[in-house]
């Protein structure tokens, strides 16, 4: 079926008068206790959270409040690098939408010693390159493990851990 | 069914705030506002939070709003206005009768903007106002000429604005910006966009407030500081700066609201005192004239003579006004409401007045808008 008017493409559109700005839109968030310490952690290779006495919740990222008992948090804990896929997804679009050949896979990790339901948004890596082999490596309930930056280059971000790696178990 | 301020929470206002985050920030507010009113916010039974995506620098800015109020699986809604508009919102949901407590929340991280001229470019019309490319202040310097001019004003006239307010929060002690300052040390500071210099304009600050409100039955349950909200009103006029005639005309239509619904007749008479937005000191005194608290070209001489002063006929902005206290953005007239409430109570220290019954509280929205709103607020007993 042939289908009547005129097709419109990126010249056409270009003829048009339009209006452009591009504002300064740039931040420095104060990061406050809870994240602060946080970061600085990471920069030393450690993962900290927080506990409420009043629920028993184990927080990450952690928080010097509880949402759900509404009072202060009560203690740091340090967490070992190894925890649990909770979800996991395998992305094929950079952000203008374009095609990639090699998918980044964001993933869900709940670190070992924190409450259920309270992971973390991270990376997943050494895990394959195309879907089919990603989907053949990871599962959901799989153990994986931090690797980090170099410590000489970290600089106290959620980055300073590259991604997760799956725990290899000897047979 | 009457509606009433139970409980006040504020972090104050202050320049910058690198030692707390948003989150930590708003929940002191709130864990303040909760011990005052005597609830837990399992007790609450609906939340507004003013914010705007551009200040806060995230998208969907409501997402971010529960857990520091505890108002998780709660209803929750964020709206970008200023404080009376938000009141007047959680107010009727109030009088519907579905909800008993409501929690009015804002806050401001001004600090954490690197370039906030851009924040309000961004607010400017993108087709005929913004490409001219000029910093958007001059959006205040347009209206104060015209203001200045149309009445015969001059530049010290709002000086004393300046002076007045940061005198009175020098006085009061909470913030930082205080300071004795003369209406002429006000002429030396820098020009911005003529005619409005530098110590005009209120300086941003970080900060964040909580406000409880409740229906008659809790109030009274309660017993102490019965604070009404005896009158409302809110007001939008047009986004284009060109028809903006200087009165303030958003005012006019809110103030006739307010005072109708809570039966004044004469403002000066029937109410003690008002916090009124200075977020431009040219602002106070086109507020006091759109709130028909005198009339029109008369604001600057009853300023002078010390109409408005702490122990004038009709004080202003007690504790500093958003130029003694700073200026925090949406969270502006939520400061306002808390500091009005303190006079109310007998709470406010170094500047409480004679035991005021009424006050009258008028917030802008801030640059580059022409929305604002008028509260009444009346002690009971
Ligand atoms: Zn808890």
């Amino acid at each position: 079926m042939k289908f009547e008017g005129i097709s419109l493409g990126l010249k056409e559109f270009e003829k048009e008068i339009k209006v452009e700005w591009k504002g300064k839109l740039e931040y420095e968030w104060d990061c406050g206790i809870a994240l602060s310490k946080f970061m600085e952690g990471l920069k030393h290779g450690k993962i900290l959270a927080r506990k409420c006495y009043a629920c028993g919740r184990i927080m990450i990222p952690p928080r010097m409040f509880c949402e759900r008992c509404f009072r202060p948090t009560d203690e740091w804990i340090e967490l070992g690098d190894e925890g649990e896929i909770l979800t996991f997804s395998v992305s094929f679009v950079n952000w203008d939408a374009s095609r990639r050949k090699k998918p980044e896979i964001p993933a869900v990790i709940r670190l070992l010693g924190t409450s259920e339901n309270m992971g973390i948004l991270h990376k997943l890596g050494e895990v394959g390159d195309t879907l089919e082999e990603v989907l053949k490596n990871v599962k959901i309930g799989m153990k994986v493990k931090a690797v980090w930056k170099k410590e000489k280059e970290r600089e106290g971000a959620i980055t300073d851990i590259l991604y997760f790696k799956p725990i290899k178990r000897r047979k | 069914m009457n509606v009433y301020i139970i409980g006040i929470g504020l972090s104050p206002p202050r320049k910058i705030s690198p030692e707390v985050s948003f989150r930590e920030m708003i929940y002191e507010a709130a864990e303040k506002a909760y011990l005052d009113a005597g609830i837990e916010p399992k007790d609450v039974d609906t939340f507004v939070s003013l914010s705007e995506d551009y200040e806060e620098g995230t998208a969907i800015f409501d997402e971010y709003v529960p857990d520091q109020l505890g108002a998780m699986l709660k209803p929750v809604h964020t709206i970008c206005a200023d404080g009376a508009t938000g009141l007047a919102s959680l107010f009727a949901q109030i009088k519907t009768g579905h909800f008993k407590i409501g929690v009015l929340e804002a806050h401001s991280k001004l600090s954490n903007i690197l370039y906030h001229s851009h924040v309000h470019a961004m607010a400017l019309d993108p087709v005929f106002v913004r490409p001219l490319e000029i910093n958007p202040y001059f959006v205040a310097g347009l209206e104060m000429d015209m203001f200045l001019d149309s009445r015969g004003y001059d530049e010290l006239d709002t000086a004393y604005v300046v002076a007045k307010n940061r005198t009175n929060a020098l006085l009061f002690g909470r913030s930082s910006f205080g300071s004795f300052i003369s209406p002429e040390e006000v002429l030396l500071s820098e020009s911005v966009s003529d005619p409005l210099r530098e110590l005009d304009i209120a300086p941003n600050a970080d900060g964040a407030c909580v406000i409880v409100i409740a229906n008659e039955e809790i109030a009274k349950e309660r017993g102490r500081d019965l604070i009404k909200i005896a009158g409302i009103g809110f007001a939008e006029f047009t986004p284009n700066i060109e028809r903006w005639e200087g009165d303030a005309e958003y005012l006019k239509v809110a103030a006739r609201k307010a005072y109708s619904k809570a039966g004044i007749k004469n403002p000066v008479k029937d109410i003690d005192f008002a916090e009124i937005d200075d977020t431009f000191s040219y602002k106070e005194l086109q507020h006091i004239e759109a709130l028909g608290l005198v009339s029109f070209g008369d604001s600057a001489e009853a300023l002078k003579e010390g109409f408005f002063d702490l122990g004038g006929e009709f004080p202003v902005n007690p504790t500093g006004g958003n130029i003694g206290n700073g200026n925090t953005s949406l969270m502006n007239g939520l400061r306002a409401i808390y500091d009005a409430v303190l006079q109310l109570r007998g709470d406010a220290g170094n500047v409480q007045l004679k035991s005021p019954e009424s006050a009258l509280i008028a917030t802008w929205k801030g640059l580059p808008s022409a929305s604002g709103g008028v509260i009444i607020l009346r002690r009971e007993g």
